[in-house]
């Protein structure tokens, strides 16, 4: 967690991983309606040139969110505007352990109200797989 | 056959009125792993000051679905869906989503333009309560990859 005191443009925020197995996708894929066959069905995402099964990119995005949740006392009405780009796919391999999504950030500016920009960062099998992730926070 | 241009500014009608509930709220929690008890208890969200539990930043994708997918699948627009990838995505909050709203989603397609071999469309679709207080704002940019 980080206090609005403490925040200061530049400053580094603490790694945090989040794992992604096939079982997590499959109970993505209920919770949001996306039954995409590429995020859970290894034949169908072959066929269409994929390596593997892939993670939703909401998935992905969702992970984040809860870093920056965190981050803000673990409050998801905190997080006041929040948006990235998808720049890789997260791999997902049929075993126990499935893929890493590691997330982390900086401050980028300090803004009135107790909020923070907060530059986001998430990675998956050594590549980003978000960019220009950015949220807007509102720190206790 | 290339995206439709000429769809560019246009607002589709409304999605049906969308209830969110308490159990959808759980379920999606649950399903991205946010353990807030803000989600998932009642008790414990009116205590920290809101009507009733509260949903995830990104739950508002949900509702938005419920709108975009008119855009995507109008025979008109011509995208082609087998093509599609989720480019970029973008959530404005007003507040937070909680159970016992009811709301209504409304997509307008910004732009559409084309980088290299691909085209990208941005879509922004408003959250709305059925008494016209704008909850959220979503942004979705949808790139066609070229053949």
């Amino acid at each position: 967690m980080l206090s609005y005191a403490d925040a200061e443009p530049g400053t580094e925020l603490e790694p945090k991983q989040y794992p992604a197995t096939r079982l997590d996708l499959v109970k993505y894929a209920g919770a949001s309606g996306d039954f995409n066959v590429i995020h859970w069905n290894e034949r169908l995402a072959r066929s269409v040139g994929l390596p593997d099964v892939i993670a939703h990119g909401m998935f992905t995005m969702a992970q984040a969110g809860r870093y920056v949740t965190e981050l803000a006392g673990g409050d998801p009405a905190a997080v006041l505007e929040f948006s990235v780009r998808f720049s890789a796919m997260v791999v997902v391999p049929d075993d126990d352990k499935g893929a890493v999504i590691e997330v982390g950030g900086s401050v980028a500016g300090k803004l009135d109200g107790n909020r923070v920009a907060v530059n986001v960062t998430a990675r998956s099998g050594g590549t980003k797989v978000l960019t220009r992730a950015r949220a807007v926070v509102r720190l206790p | 056959m290339p995206i439709n241009r000429d769809y560019v500014g246009r607002t589709f009608a409304p999605a049906e009125p969308y209830e969110v509930s308490r159990t959808k709220i759980a379920e999606f929690a649950t399903a991205i792993g946010e353990p807030s008890p803000l989600c998932h208890d009642p008790e414990a969200a009116r205590q920290a000051g809101y009507p009733d539990v509260i949903a995830p930043p990104t739950f508002a994708i949900v509702i938005a679905t419920t709108s975009s997918a008119q855009v995507i699948h109008d025979s008109g627009l011509g995208v082609n869906y087998s093509m599609v990838v989720h480019g970029e995505q973008a959530f404005e909050h007003a507040r937070p989503l909680h159970a016992g709203d009811w709301v209504v989603a409304r997509s307008t397609i910004e732009d559409i333009r084309d980088v290299g071999r691909h085209m990208m469309m941005t879509t922004r679709t408003d959250i709305i309560t059925l008494d016209g207080e704008h909850v959220c704002t979503a942004r979705g940019t949808l790139v066609e990859r070229g053949a």
